[in-house]
């Protein structure tokens, strides 16, 4: 069960339809509460399109921020589950930047597209299980299927099987896949997606977008989930993790729970 | 008398003292970073240890590692760590702990990418996870581990205990006092390993969330 932390400009944001996007909070702060929750792992994403606009708010509480790498090293220093970083990565470099700050895993989305040798050059140097694929997809009026690149902006016309199915002789350890039509709706993960891409590839699928209830856990582990992702319901929502967690062993899913 | 002398001078009982400095062992392999936070974090004093003479200044001494068994070796041998190790461990007997690549390599040896000799401070072989097709190699995520009461390793915990994992290699050991915890996978392979001052253990404990913190507080409260 994985919290997923949005970052823009280096504010904890929350997203609906990854297009609106509202401030709540100071990222660094927040990691301490995932510290003492039952949280299996926690994933940063950063969305900050464009140039970096680094405010500094009255309230935010921790000085001397001023790149996303200050905020990594800020949170890897009291995260003590895997760590995943995504969101910008390019090149090499960057994710040797990133992997130097703390992070245990990175995730790649729009480099896929555009250098997919890098994702090998990573796993050799890294271990494939440090490297997530990330696939952003939109279901259409229609109910066609559309996998979107550049923090959901552009369409790829591909389809997510397919794409799925390419990105896993890349070299990556996991697949991360976001249903950009689900986000922040809160009314459930799109489980024919998640069904239909599990089956698909043999490496594990991380679910995200659309959990509103902690009942929608469960739903998509049925569907071939490996692991169940959410954003806002973290931020939300009270006891957060022992609500997930209770709820998904009361449907028969098998969880780690602390004692 | 030099320091040169009382290293070989062997002591009849542990000298530790309880404000003493971890040594987080750099050879090139590992997650130093994770390892040195989780200390901080749990009030203790690491330090990096660039070479083996820094291991004078450590009362604990901590084997981090991630990758390949011969890649491990091969470091410590080129760094002259091996003797410095051998003699902090085996000699002065201060507490020394192996995570993960770093608990493999306390053993004998290791058939990983063809037959390497290990520190051969504990009884015992590296060996690949044997799994059924059904399961993917390396194994990777969080595991129920099991494990008796009196292991110091898992003082203040109860058996048993989820803890983080990434490999594909496994010890295999015919000392069964050697084993403090075991773990599942396809089949059960050991988890952990104690005896006296070394520990070893195949998860992270750096990355296991409270159980994983509570060891390694176990291990630096050791004297």
């Amino acid at each position: 069960m994985i919290p997923v932390l949005l970052l823009k400009n280096g504010h904890l944001v929350r997203s609906e339809d990854f297009a609106i996007h509202q401030i709540i909070g100071d990222p660094v702060h927040e990691v301490r509460r995932f510290n003492e929750w039952n949280v299996d792992e926690i994933v940063y994403i950063d969305i900050t399109q464009g140039d970096y606009k680094f405010g500094q708010r009255a309230d935010v509480k921790t000085q001397g921020i001023e790149t996303p790498v200050d905020i990594l090293n800020a949170v890897s220093k009291t995260c003590f589950v895997p760590l995943t970083w995504g969101g910008r990565i390019r090149t090499f470099e960057e994710a040797a930047e990133i992997f130097r700050g703390g992070a245990d895993k990175i995730t790649l989305n729009t480099a896929l597209f555009e250098t997919p040798q890098l994702v090998s050059r990573l796993a050799q140097r890294y271990g494939s299980q440090a490297i997530v694929a990330s696939i952003d997809v939109r279901r259409h009026e229609d109910g066609t299927l559309e996998v979107f690149r550049d923090a959901g902006q552009v369409g790829t016309g591909k389809d997510p099987v397919a794409w799925a199915q390419e990105v896993a002789q890349l070299g990556a350890g996991e697949i991360f896949l976001q249903a950009i039509h689900k986000d922040g709706k809160g009314s459930g993960y799109d489980l024919d997606l998640i069904r239909s891409v599990s089956e698909a590839v043999r490496m594990p699928v991380i679910a995200c977008g659309g959990v509103g209830v902690y009942e929608h856990y469960a739903a998509a582990v049925k569907a071939g989930a490996s692991a169940v992702a959410a954003a806002n319901i973290w931020h939300f929502k009270e006891l957060s993790d022992r609500n997930g967690k209770r709820a998904l062993q009361r449907a028969g899913v098998h969880v780690r729970m602390t004692r | 008398m030099s320091h040169k002398d009382a290293r070989h001078r062997t002591r009849t009982a542990p000298t530790v003292k309880t404000s003493g400095r971890v040594a987080v062992i750099n050879y090139g392999l590992g997650n130093l970073r994770s390892v040195c936070n989780a200390l901080e974090f749990i009030g203790a004093t690491p330090f990096l240890a660039e070479s083996p003479d820094q291991l004078r200044d450590a009362s604990h001494a901590i084997l981090p590692g991630v990758g390949a068994f011969p890649d491990g070796m091969n470091n410590l041998v080129e760094q002259a760590w091996v003797a410095a190790l051998v003699d902090f461990a085996c000699q002065e007997k201060r507490p020394l702990l192996g995570i993960c690549l770093g608990m493999q390599l306390l053993m004998e040896s290791s058939t990983e990418h063809g037959y390497s000799q290990g520190l051969g401070l504990l009884p015992g072989k590296v060996q690949i996870l044997e799994v059924p097709d059904t399961l993917r190699v390396p194994h990777i995520g969080w595991n129920s581990v099991t494990f008796a009461k009196d292991r110091a390793t898992y003082a203040g915990l109860d058996s048993p205990q989820d803890y983080y994992f990434v490999h594909s290699y496994a010890v295999s050991t015919e000392h069964p006092d050697l084993v403090s915890a075991s773990c599942e996978y396809g089949a059960h392979f050991v988890a952990s390993v104690e005896r006296e001052n070394i520990w070893g253990v195949q998860f992270h404990p750096e990355k296991s969330h409270k159980a994983g913190l509570q060891i390694l507080k176990n291990f630096v409260g050791l004297s």
